[in-house]
């Protein structure tokens, strides 16, 4: 993703490099934890982590592994794998890689660390529940089920109250597992940190509403890993401010993230991982930057829930009201106002077949986004990792046909 | 038989059949898409409930709302409403059961213009006792909302009456079930399907006389009926909606004993307790009874079940049957199988998009694995 930038040699800090450092040292660190009496809690990647950063237990996202896994392009391989145990090829390829994954000995970084205990929040989807019941048989490990019902459309004082009883539930849980009490004085700290850690993602986010854009999707997608796995330390606050002040200083030299930045694109649901660095080239050809996404936005998106003093009295809502966990109509809203925040000309739906309850509902925020905004919309039909249903040269040309209704549309040339 | 047809009838076109019952009775129609829908609140609103399992039929408008990866019920169920075919229902509720039926919900509240549209956003985990306190509180929050919308008081005595009346549906079906394990040939399979299907179709009182009615008469046949010598099959899966399984699996020499379907021995399982404040006796059927993989009691109680299942009734050999696209089942099949095979029974995987494969192959197939099945030893 670097590829596509322009020249800066005057770049005194490379985030990128930077990144990379840091979740080197986080998976070493993982990898090692029995060696530091650490335990490792395996979690989807919108569990709430706070508790277990509180409570000193290494977070490991499989998801993020399942993103390295399509990045690295281990995908079809592990895939396949999965298919030779008896899970169907319909099934979301992120959790076919990571079950196939925990009975080699391979995968990127040498495989995940083992996990202590596992811990399943299901306000992404019903997918995290099977996956998490087939790595609590094979690992033998306890599972802590945190069930965040689905706001359709109201949530109600019913939910608020299942779901806060769960929090301590889960505490519990985390302190039978550890044999450790909870410092809640250190819970409260963590809490804090969460919420900024947040903020900040979000203004690193917001730079992008400059134009030139500072950066894309695309970096966004690799910016991320942070606020997933490390949500709660000063670590990533660290990270995300000098982040946001380099996104910020290139906004004051007018330093686009593209050549030549005529056209801005909203990107909807997870990356095409093995195909990143194709994707951006494609966009950065025809002068169009990916400004922003539903995806990289959904870990700060619930923010206005959160009570930064009260971080697990308000986790209920924040955690329950995420993007994914709403209705359809919720998320065309959503759509609708980073549209004009962030002044797109177009939107990009990946139709994601890992993904159902990302993707089902796209074609009628297609509907919606062009009855309300009138801009176009283009569907690439793909999959997060497993490469074999993608199809590059049906997607190329579905890219030139796009952004020439855009050009269209914009009145270019 | 004196019922068979009926069941039949009803079950050949549900839609009809509602509308029908409302020309007749008046009964508001309500439509659910998932056996955990507490049909018991529906009917104490003297609304009539009807599962909807979806069209085959001319699927074309629900293709501009789901993409190709999404399995045949959800789509069926979804053209229904689009295509105006299921214009008769005053409304219909969603109870929370997989990402796909999730979408369903808010598709369907987006887009249909006729009658109204609840969630009843039941919990996926069962086995605390918070869940179990969510658990009753939606469903308290059901009954207020549905009151509500039809403009019904819904009275504890209402609810007694429509959990008895369930209750003994229930016991009839599992009669019959139990009846035709012992003596497959008291009742060919598709009635069986029929008889299951048609009690989530037909107006629940009528039918409580009619099942009773049915049972009767197979007691009555049962009566020096001789063991039958085909092998023995356990059906499981998600639903089933393909009634012409069960006769290809009798032409090939097999006999269905059992099934693990939503829309089969699942519907049935479980009794409430009417003894004790009725909505805590609804949720606490659904808190117990054999477990949706949609949802989550424990690790391996859905693969226990089916062990004992295939035990109970002599079972020789289990037929998978997976819809397509249906992830839940699907992340469950290897492990189930694992659980079989350590049992040394045979498992057979059939995945059904909306239609069988054409002509004899399936049934080539059936006839392939019911040939390494062994005999029930007499």
């Amino acid at each position: 993703m670097t590829d596509i930038k322009q020249e800066n040699e005057n770049i005194p800090v490379n985030y990128e490099k930077l990144m990379r450092e840091i979740m080197t040292i986080y998976y070493i660190d993982a990898k090692t934890a029995r060696q530091n009496n650490k335990k490792v809690a395996w979690i989807t990647s919108g569990g709430p982590v706070e508790p277990l950063i509180a409570m000193d237990i290494i977070p490991v996202y499989p998801e993020n592994y399942g993103a390295m896994i399509g990045a690295s392009k281990m995908g079809v391989d592990l895939c396949k794998k999965a298919e030779e145990m008896g899970y169907s090829s319909d099934l979301c390829s992120y959790a076919r890689g990571d079950i196939s994954c925990a009975t080699v000995n391979g995968g990127p970084i040498g495989g995940l660390p083992k996990p202590d205990m596992l811990v399943c929040c299901n306000n992404i989807c019903g997918t995290v529940l099977k996956w998490y019941e087939i790595q609590a048989r094979y690992f033998k490990v306890p599972l802590f089920i945190f069930d965040t019902p689905i706001v359709h459309t109201e949530f109600t004082p019913e939910m608020k109250n299942y779901v806060q009883r769960q929090m301590i539930e889960y505490v519990q849980f985390l302190e039978n597992a550890t044999g450790r009490k909870m410092d809640w004085d250190r819970m409260k700290d963590v809490g804090k940190l969460s919420v900024e850690g947040q903020q900040l993602w979000q203004e690193v986010l917001d730079t992008t509403i400059s134009r030139p854009s500072p950066m894309t999707a695309f970096d966004a997608f690799f910016f991320l890993a942070l606020i997933v796995t490390l949500r709660g330390t000063s670590q990533t606050i660290d990270f995300y401010r000098g982040l946001r002040d380099e996104m910020r200083r290139r906004v004051s030299v007018g330093q686009g993230a593209i050549p030549h930045e005529r056209y801005r694109l909203l990107w909807d649901n997870l990356p095409i991982w093995y195909r990143l660095k194709w994707l951006s080239k494609e966009f950065a050809k025809h002068d169009a930057c990916l400004v922003a996404d539903t995806y990289t936005s959904a870990w700060c998106g619930s923010l206005k829930y959160v009570d930064e003093n009260d971080f697990i009295g308000s986790a209920a809502e924040s955690y329950t009201r995420i993007y994914l966990n709403i209705g359809v109509d919720k998320m065309a809203e959503i759509v609708l106002s980073m549209i004009d925040k962030y002044g797109a000309d177009g939107i990009v739906l990946h139709s994601n077949r890992s993904c159902k309850p990302y993707s089902f509902g796209q074609y009628d925020i297609q509907k919606i986004v062009e009855r309300e905004r009138g801009i176009p919309s283009l569907i690439i039909e793909a999959d997060m990792c497993d490469e074999r249903s993608f199809s590059e040269a049906q997607t190329q040309t579905r890219i030139d046909a796009f952004m020439e209704m855009i050009r269209t549309a914009k009145g270019g040339s | 038989m004196k019922h068979l047809e009926e069941y039949r009838r009803a079950l050949a076109d549900p839609l009809a059949y509602a509308r029908n019952l409302k020309q007749e009775t008046g009964k508001a129609v309500i439509g659910y898409t998932c056996s955990y829908a507490p049909e018991e609140v529906i009917m104490a609103a003297g609304a009539h409930p009807l599962r909807l399992f979806g069209t085959k039929k001319q699927i074309h408008l629900s293709d501009s709302h789901l993409q190709s990866y999404c399995c045949s019920v959800v789509r069926g169920i979804l053209e229904e409403g689009l295509s105006r075919r299921a214009d008769v229902l005053d409304g219909v509720i969603f109870p929370h059961t997989c990402d796909s039926m999730q979408r369903l919900s808010d598709m369907w509240r987006m887009n249909i213009p006729f009658g109204f549209h609840l969630d009843v956003t039941l919990p996926v985990k069962l086995d605390t006792e918070s869940a179990k306190e969510y658990m009753i509180d939606v469903l308290k929050k059901f009954r207020d909302d549905i009151s509500r919308k039809l403009n019904v008081e819904i009275s504890d005595d209402a609810l007694q009456k429509a959990v008895s009346t369930t209750n003994a549906i229930r016991q009839s079906i599992r009669t019959i079930y139990d009846l035709r394990s012992q003596y497959p040939h008291l009742l060919p399979g598709d009635d069986l399907y029929n008889i299951v299907r048609a009690s989530m179709i037909m107006d629940r009182d009528q039918l409580a006389g009619m099942l009773a009615e049915t049972v009767a008469e197979l007691r009555e046949l049962a009566i020096g009926a001789g063991p039958a010598t085909e092998k023995r099959v356990l059906l499981a899966g998600g639903m089933c909606n393909q009634p012409d399984v069960y006769a290809l699996i009798e032409r090939a020499g097999g006999e269905i004993v059992w099934d693990d379907f939503c829309t089969g021995a699942r519907y049935f399982d479980g009794q409430i307790d009417a003894g004790t404040d009725p909505m805590t006796g609804i949720a606490e059927r659904l808190l117990k009874r054999v477990v949706c993989p949609a949802k989550h009691i424990d690790l391996d109680g859905r693969a226990r079940h089916i062990l004992q299942l295939a035990k109970d009734k002599k079972a020789a050999g289990v037929i998978f049957l997976l819809l397509k696209f249906c992830d839940p089942h699907a992340f469950d099949y290897p492990y189930l199988k694992e659980y079989l095979d350590e049992a040394g029974i045979p498992l057979m995987l059939v995945e059904i998009d909306d239609t069988l494969p054409a002509g004899g192959q399936m049934q080539t197939r059936f006839e392939a694995f019911l040939e390494m099945l062994e005999k029930e030893k007499p």
